[in-house]
């Protein structure tokens, strides 16, 4: 009878949830036990970032300035004399935030208005079809960059910037879940049952809603990174002296001749934080969804 | 069909009101202006030259009176002069820049259509063999790598290690080479999944069992009835392409030193160029909607069963 009988009615049998079958399925598949790995490790970089760089980002050598690597300094030194491999230890902290952080953000703009505009329908849900429509016409880092340009850089801009034009993905994807669980027969059973309309849509819609969000919450995240390295590499993304990778691909590519290190470094990080992304999120898509693969 | 063109092309114009009238107000309330006293590197004229200057560049209007004469006038195709090239019209500037975007993203759009249709038809024959390796890691690392950092490992490989194309410049065809594929890599993988994915529905379709039971050879197969089918959801993608490959040019064309539009765009942002910006966002904008609007009837002329 009671509809959300949780995990207390536990049988003796292992049950199979939904999440616990992608787990499994998710372990299974070896590129995205990798690319899971290589997430972890980045976030374990980022949060101890303070312990594990050998010196402060901002410690400048002026006597060592663009240097190879070499024993003192592993990955060389950039045109300010400063150890490359503790700025990009901290550019992955960076990364991390912006890519964690501006998701949350975009989840908790896009839900909300993709599961309301879904389940009311009417004129709000035409009003924000249309608007997705426009925002999907614009080219969407062009926006982005535009809107960094009025805010100026910054870590909180940057969260704000990628808020405020990623949501509408998300929006679209809770909106035409909505849009199809709402007519299924659990729906109005609740309904009949006397379940109110804030509790169908938080306890029996929006649950059932939540695989394609977590999929597009994962690819989110690698977009969010791109998109903080592409601001900071044409210069209106992080403030310096905090070092973000894509600042770093931007400042030394200028110098490639010269000094290779200063943007092949940063280079490669970008590279492996995203194929790792790509590949954990790949197996989160074929793990919850085994349809859409 | 008509009614559809029709009613397409009368959206063009308010579409693009609504982008110059959003750019418009978001460089209006970026803080600085180009005769901001205190900003950095700020010219160091008098108050009384400042207002001069401003009234002759028609600063000192209202807001909406500003954005009436800027709309009127660009539809002449005068969108004033740069604020930072003091003596070219932005008119000269996009003359100048447009083409060479132009040459760069259309090399770009043509190798990622046809390297991603190889890819993709080469990963659908040989599923799960070596080709099909090849192509979805050549399209994973298109897709999920930025063009900017791809371009460094370029030049790091291509001409440094093997030297064979120049690290930057526009001078001659081979200067072209490695940004139309830093531009191209990332469409291309996009491009070479999706036919690898509707080419393996296609190969097993029932049309295509059929044409191989009348004895048709392997090629004729794959060309003239799988092909045919398999590229029609691509064709959807060519739209998103031309935006990635828009807003790609931004970087690529600044790391390799291209006189295009991407590089001069990026410098007048953080000159805080209204012109140039407005001039820049505008000719995107209306470029990507003209190719919207040709993919979408493209895709009704190639899909006879698509009625609008």
């Amino acid at each position: 009878m009671n509809s959300d009988a949780a995990p207390s009615g536990e049988t003796p049998i292992r049950s199979s949830t939904l999440w616990r079958d992608g787990a499994r399925r998710l372990l299974r598949n070896r590129l995205a036990v990798a690319g899971g790995s290589v997430v972890v490790l980045l976030c374990l970089i980022a949060i101890f970032a303070d312990l594990l760089a050998p010196l402060p980002y901002t410690k400048t050598n002026f006597g060592r300035l663009n240097e190879a690597p070499s024993r003192d300094y592993p990955l060389g030194t950039d045109q300010l004399g400063r150890d490359l491999l503790s700025r990009m230890i901290y550019g992955a902290r960076v990364s991390m935030l912006v890519g964690l952080g501006a998701q949350v953000v975009v989840v908790l703009i896009g839900v909300p208005i993709g599961a309301l505009s879904g389940y009311l329908g009417g004129r709000a849900d035409l009003f924000l079809t249309r608007f997705v429509d426009v925002m999907y016409a614009f080219p969407r880092l062009l926006f982005v960059i535009l809107v960094m340009s009025m805010l100026g850089a910054g870590l909180t801009n940057i969260f704000i910037a990628i808020g405020l034009t990623g949501w509408v993905g998300i929006a679209r994807q809770t909106r035409a879940q909505v849009l199809a669980i709402k007519e299924k027969e659990f729906v109005d059973g609740a309904r009949a049952l006397g379940a109110g309309f804030g509790r169908l849509l938080t306890r029996h819609i929006l649950p059932n809603a939540l695989t394609p969000i977590v999929v597009a919450v994962t690819f989110g995240i690698p977009e969010a990174i791109f998109t903080e390295a592409a601001l900071s590499f044409i210069g209106v993304g992080i403030n310096p002296p905090t070092p973000s990778w894509g600042q770093m691909v931007g400042e030394g590519q200028q110098y490639i001749r010269s000094y290779w290190h200063l943007c092949v470094f940063p280079s490669i990080a970008i590279a492996v934080t995203m194929l790792s992304f790509t590949f954990f999120g790949d197996g989160v898509r074929d793990a919850l969804d085994p349809k859409l693969k | 069909m008509f009614h559809y063109t029709l009613s397409r092309l009368l959206w063009l114009p308010p579409t693009l009101l609504a982008m110059a009238l959003v750019t418009f107000l978001v460089m209006h309330a970026t803080p600085g202006s180009p005769l901001d006293p205190v900003a950095e590197g700020a010219n160091p004229l008098s108050p009384e030259a400042q207002k001069n200057l401003a009234k002759y560049y028609g600063l000192d209007r209202p807001l909406h009176e500003q954005f009436a004469i800027f709309v009127s006038k660009a539809v002449h195709g005068d969108f004033g002069n740069s604020f930072v090239y003091k003596t070219r019209t932005v008119r000269e500037i996009l003359v100048e820049t447009f083409p060479v975007s132009l040459l760069l993203g259309s090399m770009a759009l043509v190798l990622a259509i046809v390297g991603g249709l190889a890819l993709g038809i080469l990963a659908a024959i040989y599923q799960n063999r070596a080709w099909d390796y090849l192509s979805v890691s050549l399209a994973t690392v298109g897709v999920a790598v930025p063009n900017f950092v791809l371009a460094v490992f370029l030049i790091i490989l291509f001409s440094f290690v093997l030297p064979l194309f120049p690290t930057g410049g526009w001078d001659s065809p081979r200067n072209w080479v490695l940004p139309t594929v830093a531009l191209a890599l990332a469409p291309m993988g996009i491009i070479a999944r999706f036919t690898r994915a509707s080419m393996l529905e296609v190969i097993r379709a029932d049309y295509t069992l059929t044409a191989r039971a009348k004895g048709l050879g392997e090629v004729p197969v794959i060309f003239k009835h799988a092909l045919k089918n398999a590229f029609i959801p691509v064709v959807t993608l060519l739209g998103p392409m031309f935006a990635a490959v828009g807003t790609g040019s931004f970087f690529v064309e600044s790391i390799f030193r291209v006189p295009g539009m991407g590089r001069f765009f990026v410098l007048s942002m953080t000159g805080r160029d209204y012109p140039m910006i407005m001039a820049v966002v505008l000719t995107y904008g209306a470029f990507l909607a003209v190719m919207n609007l040709a993919v979408d009837l493209l895709y009704g002329v190639l899909d006879p069963r698509i009625r609008y």
